[in-house]
């Protein structure tokens, strides 16, 4: 439904999204996660025809948002970060005067503007003035303006952000929703949400894919290179060594505190260091306290991927590269 | 068709936002007050002249062409202040954003947006031009509808001439005021272009170009009930000009943005 080539916008010498490509498949929920300034909105701008592309294409349902820019926008809804309304309109007329614009046919305008007020939940504020309303209800009432003419593809601009708990967990419902019928784009800083809500991930930092899956498969990929937490009764120095003589084991740090030792283990890849570090503290004639694996978060591999220090940038770009292979397979997967 | 009723979508919203607000009704209410007393003034001169004499005093048509000379300054003053919003506070709030990504085309929203200001100053003429109508029953000889039906078409383009370059200036800023005051600035150097020539017989050629494009100049005549086919064409080629600015501004701003 959406397909991303090559993707590169600068701004003068600053290039903000630099060869980005991604696919998403129709009926999906992609979540768009990055830091501030990654390109997400960029990417969404281009996406939506509101910004042309410096280099690269992309397409959307088919038709290149360069080339074709009103059959494209015909197809898309798009909520920018801040949603776009006339504060001086009331609800029901500033969703008028959407329906007109977006082309949406006479005889059906008023059904389509009763649904979308409907299904953004903001038939209780419908004939007050926008610039009255609260930032939820504003958020929601841009919600339902890209709802409105029930476009194929919804590209939405961090949905939840200024809303409050009870609000996200609504929204979140009413886009999981609208998956499967709609192909959705949504941006978003909160971690959670993706995992909620997505059925894969693009993870992007400095305008570059830097990682791109299913959110159960990002985080358990990453598991699979895997640290271990081991606390143990004994002496520090002596354990540290022989730990560290332990086949498979990359890395060791130790913490002492009231003669407990807490180690965190660094195993090399595909290596399961359970059994073996269990053995090899007991045959010390230490106490094993505790054992546990430590997964990483999806902040975790958020931070990993996105921070921006050359130290880390390697590791990025080194999981990066299995990370398409996975999206491409999970993306196979799903349709 | 489709065009058409985009465009019609956008007149109806920009005519929302001026009547929605105190804008249009500010507007028209001090319009109406001045083109009142300009009328007052230009009837009591003319009561004045014919009390001095049966010499040449000047014509009730005549009057209502020096009226409307007056009124078009106050057009001056006016218009830039219902022109500055038209991009200026769309960029501002984001709501270019909306409008750019709806399946309408920038010309569809520049022309929309033109004539949605436009249709105001026709409001404001006519409102103005009410004033006048007690004449044809009072007057002891009715002013000729032809000139001054020409004149008031002679305002509704000069009208346009302004709000076109006004919306130009509004596309170029996200600040109203900065929008209003250049407006009022270029649109005054424009009226008063014609200084450059009647001041002097022996002005270079030039200047005397410079001065035929002066609003005045193309003003003048059609207040004298004259339709001179150049005077119209002038006027609706800034008119046109303004418009295919516009519209290439809200373009290369999105290729810069």
């Amino acid at each position: 439904m959406i397909e991303v080539l090559n993707l590169t916008k600068r701004y003068g010498r600053a290039t903000a999204v630099d060869g980005i490509s991604f696919k998403v498949e129709r009926g999906e929920i992609l979540g768009f996660l990055g830091p501030n300034g990654a390109g997400k909105t960029t990417t969404m701008r281009i996406l939506s025809c509101y910004l042309p592309p410096t280099e690269g294409q992309a397409f959307v349902a088919g038709y290149n948002v360069f080339e074709d820019p009103l059959e494209v926008k015909r197809r898309v809804g798009y909520i920018p970060e801040t949603p776009p309304l006339y504060p001086d309109m009331d609800v029901q007329s500033f969703l008028d005067f959407c329906s007109k614009i977006k082309g949406v046919p006479k005889r059906e305008r008023k059904a389509k503007i009763d649904d979308s007020i409907q299904k953004a939940r903001i038939g209780d504020v419908r004939r007050k003035q926008i610039g009255r309303l609260s930032k939820g209800y504003r958020q929601r009432v841009g919600l339902a303006q890209a709802i409105l003419a029930n476009p194929d593809v919804l590209i939405l601009d961090e949905p939840t952000a200024g809303l409050d708990p009870k609000q996200i967990i609504e929204t979140r419902e009413l886009i999981k929703s609208l998956g499967g019928s709609h192909t959705i784009i949504l941006s978003t800083h909160i971690l959670p949400e993706v995992e909620m809500t997505c059925g894969r991930v693009v993870i992007i930092a400095k305008g570059r894919v830097v990682a791109e899956d299913t959110p159960k498969n990002l985080t358990h990929r990453l598991k699979g290179a895997s640290s271990l937490r081991l606390e143990v009764r004994g002496d520090e120095p002596a354990l540290r060594e022989a730990v560290g003589q332990v086949m498979g084991v990359a890395a060791v740090k130790t913490e002492a505190h009231d003669g407990v030792v807490s180690l965190h283990v660094d195993a090399e890849p595909g290596r399961d260091l359970r059994a073996e570090l269990a053995r090899c503290v007991v045959q010390k004639g230490y106490d094993l306290l505790a054992l546990q694996p430590v997964g990483m978060s999806l902040e975790d591999i958020f931070l990993h991927l996105t921070t921006a220090d050359a130290a880390t940038s390697g590791a990025a770009a080194a999981a990066a590269s299995p990370a398409e292979a996975g999206g491409a397979a999970s993306t196979e997967a799903q349709a | 068709m489709n065009a058409l009723s985009n465009v019609g979508a956008i007149v109806q919203k920009e005519l929302r936002h001026y009547f929605g607000g105190p804008i249009a009704y500010v507007a028209l209410v001090i319009w109406t007050f001045l083109f009142g007393y300009f009328f007052i003034a230009v009837t009591s001169y003319l009561v004045r002249a014919a009390s001095m004499g049966p010499g040449r005093s000047p014509s009730l048509t005549e009057a209502i062409a020096a009226l409307f000379g007056n009124v078009a300054i106050v057009a001056l003053f006016i218009l830039p202040v219902l022109t500055m919003r038209l991009f200026a506070e769309e960029k501002r709030q984001g709501t270019i954003e909306l409008l750019a990504t709806a399946p309408i085309t920038d010309l569809q929203i520049v022309v929309g947006k033109f004539l949605g200001a436009w249709a105001l100053f026709a409001l404001m003429l006519a409102a103005g031009f009410l004033n006048l109508v007690p004449l044809w029953k009072l007057a002891s000889a009715a002013p000729e509808w032809r000139p001054v039906t020409v004149a008031v078409l002679g305002l509704l383009l000069l009208g346009g001439a302004f709000i076109s370059m006004g919306m130009f200036v509004s596309s170029l800023t996200k600040n109203q005021v900065i929008a209003g005051v250049v407006t009022f600035g270029l649109a005054l150097i424009l009226w008063l272009l014609d200084w450059l020539v009647s001041s002097d017989p022996t002005t270079s050629p030039a200047l005397r170009l410079l001065g035929y494009l002066g609003f005045n100049t193309h003003l003048e005549t059609l207040l004298k009930g004259v339709v001179d086919l150049k005077d119209v064409v002038f006027f609706l080629s800034v008119i046109v000009a303004g418009i295919f600015l516009t519209q290439r501004s809200l373009e290369s701003q999105r290729w810069r943005a």
